[in-house]
């Protein structure tokens, strides 16, 4: 086992050149490896869902509403059903007179499948075509006729629990208002205590924070293809999903299929960001068709249906405050929050955490209390709210602390800097248990503070800043530094619709010394078949080259709750390295037999087992596989065959954290924001490939920018959504981005097999308020002390004629 | 058309479009189809030697021209330098926009054999990454151009 200490530099992100080559030469495990995915992806034959084209394969394409809220009077299909290529149009009456026109969401609220009684946001399925090919089942849809009554929508959340607003869940059994639910965490009565005593004796600082509505919009929109087998029954789903397990039993339980005659297959994924993770009406569309019609059908989406109807992410307006002495020691941290939940509750979190892990909001300060109050109310717009790699609303929490605790710099007037460093949590307390209930394992927070700054230059930054203030010029440093929870998690009290969150792995090691590693998460981009080969190759010393990673398919995996909140290798990552351990063992009692030797006297190094004292006699994990499966005896009571299988339970989550300095420039004509530059020092703990732990940051530094600089989904009064497609919902481009700069320390975790945290979400997390800190520190000539997120030209320069008014 | 040097010949509704041509009719998919408004780019192809965005293009226009996607980048087996930067240099994460991407940098440089860091933002910027943060983008074009000034091209005579 590898466990670097604390602290150590590693593994230096080097720039690859043709004439220099940075790849760990070593054999087996950890260390700056080429993707075994890459291959395939640059030649352009990965297999992604829409690639996917079976014989007699049909087309679905899905009719949805123009209104945020109306009731459907009536709906008139014989025009589309006349169409020559068209073999079936189907209704939510349709569904209903199937039962199945509801299905569950993964937060135990149900979502219409196709809308029955009446539309709840714009663009809700409402009918759906199957046509022979794409074009036709498009233009089937323009001759379907629906009446719609209109209804008030509810589309300002602070208006959602008025006694007079519209009830949008009239089909919730004696629902009389637009509540979703409540939440609360911390300890209210403490919380207060301490605050009374700081309106006393020391400093109060609050705010109005809100963090928009935004989409990941991965690059690949969500679809499948469903085949279901005439005479079997059984059903092959191709399917966009980042959790295929998950996804097999809840259609087990919706479509009331046996489990075992459902085989889902995640193939190339193109970006999941969380978006693929929910389960969507048109996956169930897909597979009703293909039962009714006996042929393969496709459903995929265009852009604007992936951006309008499919997994939000955010929407939370919330009210931040801290206590504090005057000499800037945080006391206490309160919050009340109003989260828009959209028209049906598909978050998809925990079971027992409907605000997801928000109650991280405490961040990495050691402080006496806190205390968080939650109503989530339902709105005509689209649901989801888990997704864009937060964490399950981890973003939140940390823009929300990482925000407030500029502001108390700003009323301090101390640097930003100073003021997280006189607070953090010291390593000596871990692990830390916060004020909301949750036991950071392991950090070491101040090196990596420091090393961001010094990567920086902050002093030198902050005397160039006083001098372009001075010119009348606007340059902000924004910190933000956060830590995360992530790797659900602990099966004791974290499951999705009871499925406990557990991983499994299996691990066969074939006669010649190869092997195969079967996983139950399902990478989009994060290279899994790379890592896990290499976590494998860590504890058995079989080469990565020698490792097949199957994943993504239900038949040749065994069950796991897949990849989302970061946390493949916390959860999976353990499993893979437990079972290769489970593996060692055994080649170890199969090598004391061919060694002559007790077991005990058998040690074990990168692939070889030998004999203590004796380092000749020795044999190769190759050597043992073809013995596992040879002739000749094996030491009695050993089975055959060299493989094994287990299922993780974790028993933490990982935290994982990281400081982040960005630099903007702000023109003051045109209220342009220009990220300057841009330092990322993370702590995933140890590392195993840190070429792809820097692709990971990157992408969510980048994604950070976006939701704080011009990212939002919005809506006009009537519910109409605003930003369907790529030219109004705005994504970073090259041009918008600097050239990122990473560093990291390694604290790894206690609990985690080799040591490793989470890493897919940490920079999207960590970076807008870094960015948006920025923003603000820019404008302090202006008296700023907080801007809302997405500061665009419009509305910097709004901010800066002293008329900045919240996004929603 | 011609595509990648085979030529073919279909009779094709006169609205489809050319990403849609390549894909289903074609059966070449490694050109992905990902926002219908030109703003994404995992869609780009050559026409011409001129980088397109094949969800604006019909498909009729491309009849009688040279299209190249990026299944035209391999020559008998040997990778094309920028398929080789982006594997070096972390260049794809997903995989998506990559084809894309590739086909943009594989122009820009038989234009542009060395171009600064701001040159190669400018030619991917009517492209969209969500995974990479762009920066091993410009790494992997990088290092396609340093490889290809110290290893000479020979140009065949056709």
């Amino acid at each position: 086992m590898t466990i670097t200490e604390p602290g150590v530099e590693e593994n230096a992100n080097a720039v690859p050149t043709p004439d220099n080559n940075l790849n760990d030469q070593k054999p087996t495990g950890f260390g700056r490896m080429l993707r075994k995915e890459d291959p395939r992806l640059v030649r352009g034959l990965g297999q992604f869902c829409d690639d996917v084209e079976l014989p007699g394969m049909l087309h679905l394409a899905i009719l949805r509403s123009p209104m945020a809220h109306a009731r459907i009077v009536s709906i008139d299909k014989t025009a589309a059903e006349a169409h020559p290529k068209v073999k079936a149009v189907i209704t939510g009456a349709d569904l209903a007179a199937q039962n199945l026109a509801w299905m569950p969401t993964l937060s135990n609220d149900v979502q219409a499948v196709l809308a029955t009684d009446k539309v709840r946001f714009q663009h809700q399925e409402v009918a759906f075509v199957v046509a022979e090919d794409r074009y036709s089942a498009r233009d089937a849809l323009e001759l379907i006729d629906v009446e719609y009554e209109w209804i008030d929508p509810v589309i300002d959340v602070r208006k959602a629990l008025d006694a007079d607003a519209p009830i949008i869940r009239d089909d919730l059994e004696g629902k009389t208002n637009n509540h979703c639910f409540e939440w609360e965490a911390g300890d209210k009565d403490a919380t207060d205590a301490v605050f009374a005593d700081a309106a006393e004796n020391g400093i109060i600082v609050t705010e109005d924070i809100v963090y928009p509505r935004v989409h990941p919009a991965p690059m690949e929109t969500c679809g499948c293809v469903a085949d279901v087998e005439r005479v079997s029954g059984k059903l092959t789903l191709w399917s966009t999903t980042q959790a295929p397990h998950a996804h097999r039993t809840v259609y087990a339980l919706v479509a009331g299929l046996p489990e075992h005659k459902i085989r889902i297959i995640a193939p190339d994924i193109g970006g999941g960001f969380g978006n693929k993770v929910p389960i969507y009406p048109g996956y169930v569309c897909a597979i009703v068709a293909s039962l009714v019609i006996g042929k393969p059908v496709k459903w995929m989406e265009d852009r604007t249906e992936n951006l309008v109807s499919t997994g939000f992410a955010r929407d939370y307006i919330m009210r931040g405050e801290i206590a504090a002495t005057k000499d800037g020691k945080i006391r206490a941290i309160r919050t009340n929050v109003l989260a828009d939940h959209g028209a049906f509750n598909g978050t998809a979190a925990p079971v027992k955490y409907p605000a997801g892990f928000f109650g991280v909001f405490t961040g990495s300060y050691d402080i006496e209390a806190a205390h968080a109050h939650m109503d989530a109310v339902y709105t005509n717009k689209a649901p989801g709210g888990v997704a864009y790699a937060c964490s399950f609303r981890i973003t939140e929490a940390v823009y929300l602390i990482e925000r407030m605790v500029d502001v108390l710099a700003y009323d301090l007037e101390m640097d930003p800097a100073e003021l997280r460093l006189k607070n953090f949590i010291q390593p000596e307390q871990f692990p830390y248990m916060s004020k909301t209930g949750w036991l950071y394992d392991s950090g070491d927070y101040e090196p990596a503070m420091r090393k961001a700054m010094d990567m920086i230059g902050y002093d030198e930054l902050r005397k160039e800043q006083a001098d372009k203030r001075e010119r009348g010029e606007l340059m902000g440093i924004g910190i933000a530094f956060f830590t995360e929870a992530v790797g659900a998690g602990p099966r004791k009290d974290m499951d999705i619709l009871g499925l406990g969150m557990a991983d499994g792995c299996e691990l066969r090691v074939h006669p010649t010394g190869k092997a195969v590693v079967r996983l139950s998460v399902k990478t989009q981009g994060q290279g899994h078949e790379t890592t896990f080969a290499q976590i494998v190759a860590e504890e058995i010393g079989i080469p990565p080259e020698d490792i097949d990673v199957v994943h993504g398919d239900t038949d040749n995996t065994p069950f796991g709750l897949g990849t989302y909140g970061s946390r493949s290798t916390p959860v999976s990552g353990a499993a893979a390295a437990l079972v290769a351990r489970k593996v060692r063992d055994k080649a170890q009692i199969i090598a004391s037999g061919m060694l002559e030797a007790s077991v005990a006297d058998i040690e074990y190094e990168a692939g070889t087992f030998r004999v203590k004292g004796d380092p000749e006699k020795s044999v190769t994990i190759q050597d043992i596989a073809m013995k596992a499966h040879g002739a000749g005896d094996l030491p009695e009571g050993l089975e055959g065959g060299l493989e094994a299988q287990i299922c993780y339970n974790p028993e933490n989550l990982t935290y994982p954290f990281g400081a982040y300095i960005c630099v903007v420039d702000i023109d003051s004509g045109t209220a342009e924001v220009k990220v300057r530059r841009f330092v990322a020092v993370d702590d995933c703990g140890t590392q195993i490939n840190p070429m792809i732990i820097e692709g990971q940051v990157h992408g969510g530094l980048t994604d950070g920018v976006g939701m704080a600089l011009m990212e939002m989904i919005s809506f006009d009064d009537e519910g109409n959504c605003l930003s369907g497609s790529l030219m109004d919902y705005l994504i970073p481009t090259a041009m918008e981005v600097p050239d990122w700069e990473t560093g990291h320390t390694v604290t790894p975790s206690p609990h985690h097999p080799i040591g490793a945290k989470g890493i897919g979400e940490s920079a999207t997390v960590g970076s807008p308020p870094a960015v948006v800190n920025a923003v603000v520190d820019a404008l302090k000539p202006y008296g700023i002390r907080h801007a809302d997120m997405p500061l665009t030209p419009s509305r910097v320069w709004e901010t800066m004629q002293g008329n900045h008014t919240p996004p929603i | 058309m011609n595509i990648n040097g085979d030529e073919v010949t279909r009779d094709i509704e006169p609205r489809t479009l050319l990403v849609h041509h390549i894909r289903d009719n074609l059966g070449l998919t490694g050109t992905h189809w990902g926002c219908d408004t030109s703003n994404c780019g995992t869609c780009v192809v050559w026409v011409d030697e001129e980088p397109v965005k094949s969800c604006t293009t019909l498909a009729a226009m491309a009849g009688g021209h040279d299209v190249r996607t990026v299944e035209g980048m391999e020559t008998d087996g040997v990778l094309d330098t920028v398929q080789e930067g982006f594997i070096q240099c972390h260049g794809l994460q997903c995989g998506f926009c990559t084809p894309g991407m590739m086909m943009t940098a594989r122009a820009l440089l038989d234009r542009n054999p060395d171009p600064t860091e701001a040159e190669i933002r400018e030619a991917i910027s009517g492209q969209i990454c969500r995974c990479t943060g762009y920066s091993t983008i410009v790494r992997s074009i990088q290092w396609a151009a340093k490889k290809e000034q110290e290893t000479p091209v020979e140009v065949s005579a056709s």
